[in-house]
């Protein structure tokens, strides 16, 4: 049974619809990544969830059981705020005190959870302090640490990561999901950091234009994205484009003059307009192939990033290993290949992926 | 602030103490005049040379006024009493009734509600006597007139917009996370309006109460009014010092000085909790 349902979950403000008929199952002890970009309503959908907005139809299910009229002190979620939101005039210790406090533990048992989740998240020795007195880093845990406290069952976590330095933002990144498992509830993750959401998420939900486009594993929203916008918010750099159309027989497609065989069939697509689309990594330089001049190199660590112009003005980026064999010099041509698996074809009109 | 060379100290120091002394001199004369008989404050040229007397506050206290014309009884300890009463009661339910209010119109949005919050700030649109002429006619009908309860509700009309819109600003500036974050944490909105709300909006609240007690002390119309001698607060009882056989201004002095203190101390007591910063760094940006 699933822990958390949304069932056409619509929110507006006024006529302003944020999102329409949100459907999602969260698995019992499962990480969803909330993933998309300012405005989508990625916040406003954990606060229904948390219960401190209400939503505008719609249902959403804790355990099975109607949860849109139970308050938010009773649906034993708890959630961390982009913006910590800690209470400036209680210490560390009570902040990450209250839920526990809440639920009229001992005062053994809220010392214990206080200290477990204080442990846990390296914040021991700043208990003592106000939130003002606290780095940003440290206000972030703390706010982690106060959600943890209580165990809830489910965990809402509104872009954590978002307003901490890059450093901590990398560390938090490796240590998130082994505190997250470790907690046993079931994760709702909102970020717009694609890395955070491959990293942390057992399944991906790209929220856009006010619905779910695609909700699937890491793996899949990077090999296998629904359309062309979900294609582009995964990867970096992100996803070549061009237009072009596809043959009569559906098997290969015009690039920079010369013709691409397909890996796959696309033959009740025949004759459509594409954009075809392929990811700078997938772009290797071959012996013969699409012609193209570097425009130019930039290194960028373990990676060399190219920036390339084919024929027809068509320019794109190739992001090759630093030990590949021949880093070509600005100025030369080169030839192109790409491999199957980061390429792929969308319908121009609708920007649909096309299945072969 | 580290490049100001020392002519701009010196005209700012000069700018500084003209609006002191322009500010303060009235009181400190007034001070001064406290401690004079009538008959050294009104000689002409006025001379800060005196010898200093205690009668006109021993006058107050006491309750005999001496005049030319003899000696006349003075309420002033009973009006001063009046006017710490009436004002302290009507800001207390002011702000019972004040903050609560302010925090659901910061925070909710209700039908009429924005019409409620301004019909009750346009309160202090009327001039005071244009509603005073019905509602001592109501008074009378209802047995108010002359009475604690009846001026202490009539301050309302003072104290009750003025806390309301101060603090509800108070209450629009927290961030609603903060709260939100005390639901989801497990409490009711209750708690967490007396829990993070209230003491975060602390010096809103000083700030409104202490206003809202100095207008109520300051007013004057109502209760002389509404009330009789023995329920009128200083600002009224003042008119006993404009006797048939002059003005007595050294009591006048004196009185002021006494009215003046209830006032300050308070000031300097809320001062503390008017100190802001409290919720700087909790949320960011």
């Amino acid at each position: 049974m699933s822990q958390l349902s949304l069932k056409s979950l619509s929110k507006s403000f006024g006529s302003f619809k944020v999102f329409e008929n949100l459907d999602l199952q969260v698995a019992n002890g499962e990480i969803v990544v909330i993933f998309g970009g300012s405005g989508t309503g990625k916040t406003i959908l954990l606060r229904l969830i948390a219960g401190v907005e209400e939503p505008t139809s719609g249902e959403i299910q804790i355990d099975g059981e109607d949860a849109t009229d139970i308050a938010p002190e009773h649906r034993n979620v708890g959630m961390a705020f982009q913006n910590f939101a800690l209470f400036p005039h209680m210490s560390a210790a009570e902040n990450i005190a209250s839920p526990l406090r809440a639920a009229k533990a001992s005062e053994d048992k809220v010392m214990a959870g206080v200290a477990k989740a204080a442990k846990l998240l390296k914040i021991d020795h700043v208990l003592g302090h106000a939130p003002r007195e606290l780095s940003n880093g440290q206000k972030q845990r703390t706010a982690l640490a106060r959600a943890l406290a209580a165990e809830p069952k489910i965990l809402l976590l509104d872009d954590p990561l978002r307003n901490v330095d890059a450093k901590l933002r990398f560390e938090m990144r490796l240590e998130l999901p082994r505190l997250l498992r470790q907690s046993g509830a079931t994760v709702l993750y909102v970020t717009q950091d694609y890395k955070e959401a491959m990293a942390l998420a057992d399944r991906i939900a790209v929220l856009a234009g006010g619905k779910f486009v695609q909700v699937a594993t890491p793996e899949d929203i990077y090999l296998r994205p629904a359309n062309l916008g979900v294609a582009r918010l995964f990867g970096d750099p992100s996803i070549n484009t061009t237009d072009t159309v596809l043959s009569a027989d559906g098997r290969s497609v015009t690039l920079a003059g010369k013709p691409l065989a397909l890996a796959a069939d696309h033959a009740s697509h025949a004759g459509k307009p594409v954009t075809f689309g392929v990811r700078p990594e997938a772009v290797s330089l071959v012996k013969s192939g699409i012609p193209a001049e570097v425009m130019a190199v930039t290194p960028l660590n373990e990676r060399v990033v190219l920036l390339l112009t084919a024929q027809g003005g068509w320019e794109l980026l190739a992001s090759l290993p630093s030990s590949a064999a021949s880093i070509p010099d600005p100025g030369s041509t080169v030839h192109l290949a790409f491999a199957a698996e980061g390429t792929h074809l969308f319908d121009k009109a609708t920007g649909e992926r096309l299945h072969g | 602030m580290d490049h100001t060379s020392t002519l701009e100290k010196v005209i700012r120091g000069i700018l500084l103490a003209l609006v002191v002394i322009f500010f303060m001199f009235p009181i400190f004369w007034i001070f001064l005049m406290s401690f004079q008989t009538n008959e050294s404050i009104l000689r002409i040229p006025p001379s800060l040379a005196f010898t200093p007397t205690l009668e006109n506050y021993i006058a107050l206290v006491t309750g005999q006024m001496k005049t030319a014309a003899g000696s006349l009884q003075l309420n002033f300890m009973q009006n001063l009493w009046n006017s710490v009463l009436l004002s302290s009661a009507s800001v207390i339910i002011s702000l019972i009734l004040g903050v609560p209010a302010a925090y659901a119109f910061a925070r909710f949005k209700f039908r009429l509600g924005e019409d409620i919050a301004f019909t009750l700030l346009s309160f202090r649109f009327a001039p005071p006597l244009l509603v005073l002429l019905p509602l001592s006619l109501y008074f009378k009908t209802l047995g108010l007139t002359n009475t604690y309860i009846g001026l202490i509700w009539v301050y309302q009309l003072i104290c009750l917009p003025l806390i309301l819109w101060i603090v509800r600003g108070y209450f629009e500036d927290l961030s609603p996370d903060i709260e939100h974050a005390h639901r989801i944490a497990g409490y009711s909105w209750f708690q967490t309006f007396r829990k993070i709300a209230v003491p975060l909006a602390l010096p809103g609240i000083a700030a409104a109460g202490l206003l809202a007690f100095i207008f109520a002390w300051n007013n004057f119309v109502f209760a002389l009014v509404l009330a009789s001698a023995d329920k009128q607060p200083v600002t009224v009882g003042a008119l006993a010092f404009v006797t048939a056989s002059g003005i007595q201004y050294g009591q006048i002095a004196a009185a002021i000085i006494f009215s003046i203190i209830p006032t300050f101390v308070l000031a300097m007591f809320a001062q503390r909790y008017l100190v802001e910063g409290l919720s700087l760094g909790a949320v960011k940006g």
